[in-house]
């Protein structure tokens, strides 16, 4: 019985709403990165391009995230030809996202509620990660630090 | 007053041992149980016995006692705290109060800006995805909680390791740790002693994310290459504004090994090692520990009111 839950799939619900989050969130990246609208085609080639798990991607599964995404009034479209072209509703996210940091940041207490995902580091810190990840990528690239 | 109330006192000296077991032999989650409860029932008890030598002085005031109707010579006979050391824990006690009811309002006021933060966010989705370049990641609590994530820590991670970002942030507003964070910091305020346990709590539920991403991704490595990433990107992004202050200050930064290391590399080493699992017998140890402070507390108490209600028999015998 015990060696039944030993492999234990991340393709539970959870875990499947989990993977749509992190494809929403690419999808949202390479249209904020992008200057102009993009159909789902010239999204899906930017996914493949920036991310190495994303490239298997179907062209349905962009259009279904995308759609997704229209619904929930992240993204803005408009037709272009047979097919729509995305792009982010406006900065609204990203500004009000800021005046919470910066103001959330102002004092010790206001900046313990959030949950940063990684503090600061120092320098030696630095050299302790960029070692481990070294150790970790086994081919001895030289500089394997930031993607 | 009796040696128990004194005992009572010393308890929270431990706090750097019982942060370092915690961390070292349990796994995350129950550390973080343990630690944040062991934080305020020692700042509960430490605060209480400061609370007991003060009274036990008041008591002997003959003011007091006549508008109490208790006899001053029996309290006086049966208690041996002496003006000074009464005088000492008065002081003490105020200012726990003082600092307690400070921490209160301050964090108060953080929380329900934050609640009210996270409802303002555009969108309804818990995912709020900015379009800085700066690598930034941070949860939000609220009703519901929102996790922002900075286009450039998108761009830091590959899919994994946004999966991992997500995973990650996901366990720290479904397991609501800012209550945990925030109870050990409240007992850290009211005895600053206790201030390693507060740090020892807000590492343990960074690591209990860890974990629970790990979980989700299915590899440990990914998660830890995902944490070690962002961290470099982090600290190389402008954006970031100013240096943490609370967290992790239980570890010094500074000295070359792991073991000085700041959260951030005990977090990857912790993922590149074992799935951590709980020793019993630390927490049963850690336990009875807690247990023992909140006995010598007890028994403090009850000695007090003991003395009390003789000397108020002693002056009213019908």
């Amino acid at each position: 019985m015990a060696p039944l839950r030993k492999s234990r799939p991340a393709q539970t619900a959870g875990g499947v709403r989990r993977a749509h989050g992190a494809l929403e969130a690419e999808v949202l990246t390479v249209l904020w990165d992008a200057d102009e609208p993009l159909n789902p085609a010239q999204v899906r080639d930017r996914l493949s391009g920036s991310g190495a798990g994303a490239s298997g991607l179907a062209y349905t599964t962009v259009v279904t995230i995308l759609t997704r995404l229209f619904e929930k009034n992240v993204l803005s479209r408009k037709r272009d030809g047979r097919a729509f072209r995305y792009a982010p509703v406006t900065d609204e996210a990203g500004l009000a996202a800021r005046r919470l940091a910066g103001l959330l940041d102002a004092e010790p207490d206001r900046r313990a509620v959030l949950s940063r995902f990684v503090e600061d580091l120092s320098d030696n810190d630095e050299q302790l990660l960029r070692a481990l990840l070294r150790a970790r990528e086994e081919p001895p690239a030289s500089d394997t630090g930031q993607g | 007053m009796h040696v128990y109330v004194y005992v009572t006192l010393f308890f929270p000296l431990a706090a750097v041992p019982l942060a370092r077991v915690a961390t070292t032999r349990l796994h995350p989650r129950h550390a973080t149980w343990l630690l944040s409860a062991a934080a305020v029932v020692l700042a509960a008890t430490s605060c209480g016995a400061l609370g007991l030598l003060t009274m036990a002085a008041l008591v002997r005031m003959p003011l007091l006692a006549r508008l109490g109707h208790w006899s001053s010579t029996v309290v006086d006979s049966g208690d041996s705290t002496s003006t000074a050391v009464a005088l000492i824990a008065g002081v003490l006690f105020g200012a726990a109060l003082l600092a307690t009811a400070r921490f209160v309002t301050a964090r108060t006021r953080a929380l329900i800006d934050a609640f009210s933060h996270a409802r303002g966010l555009p969108g309804r989705d818990s995912l709020v995805v900015t379009p800085e370049q700066g690598a930034d990641a941070y949860t939000i609590p609220g009703w519901p909680g929102r996790i922002v994530v900075s286009s450039g820590m998108l761009s830091a991670l590959d899919q994994p390791g946004r999966q991992a970002l997500l995973a990650h942030e996901n366990a720290h507003l479904n397991q609501r740790h800012y209550i945990y964070t925030t109870a050990a910091r409240l007992a850290a305020a009211a005895n600053p002693l206790l201030r390693p346990l507060a740090g020892a709590v807000e590492y343990s539920v960074e690591r209990w994310a860890d974990e629970h991403a790990a979980d989700a991704v299915g590899d440990r490595r990914q998660v830890a290459t995902a944490v070690a990433r962002a961290a470099i990107a982090a600290k190389h992004s402008p954006a970031r504004l100013t240096p943490a202050v609370a967290l992790g200050a239980v570890f010094s930064r500074n000295g070359g090994s792991l073991t000085d290391s700041g959260p951030v590399p005990r977090r990857v080493a912790a993922l590149l090692g074992p799935v951590p699992r709980t020793s019993l017998i630390a927490l049963a140890a850690a336990l009875a520990f807690v247990v023992v402070a909140g006995g010598c507390a007890l028994h403090a108490a009850n000695e007090l009111q003991d003395l009390l209600s003789l000397a108020h028999h002693a002056v009213d015998p019908n």
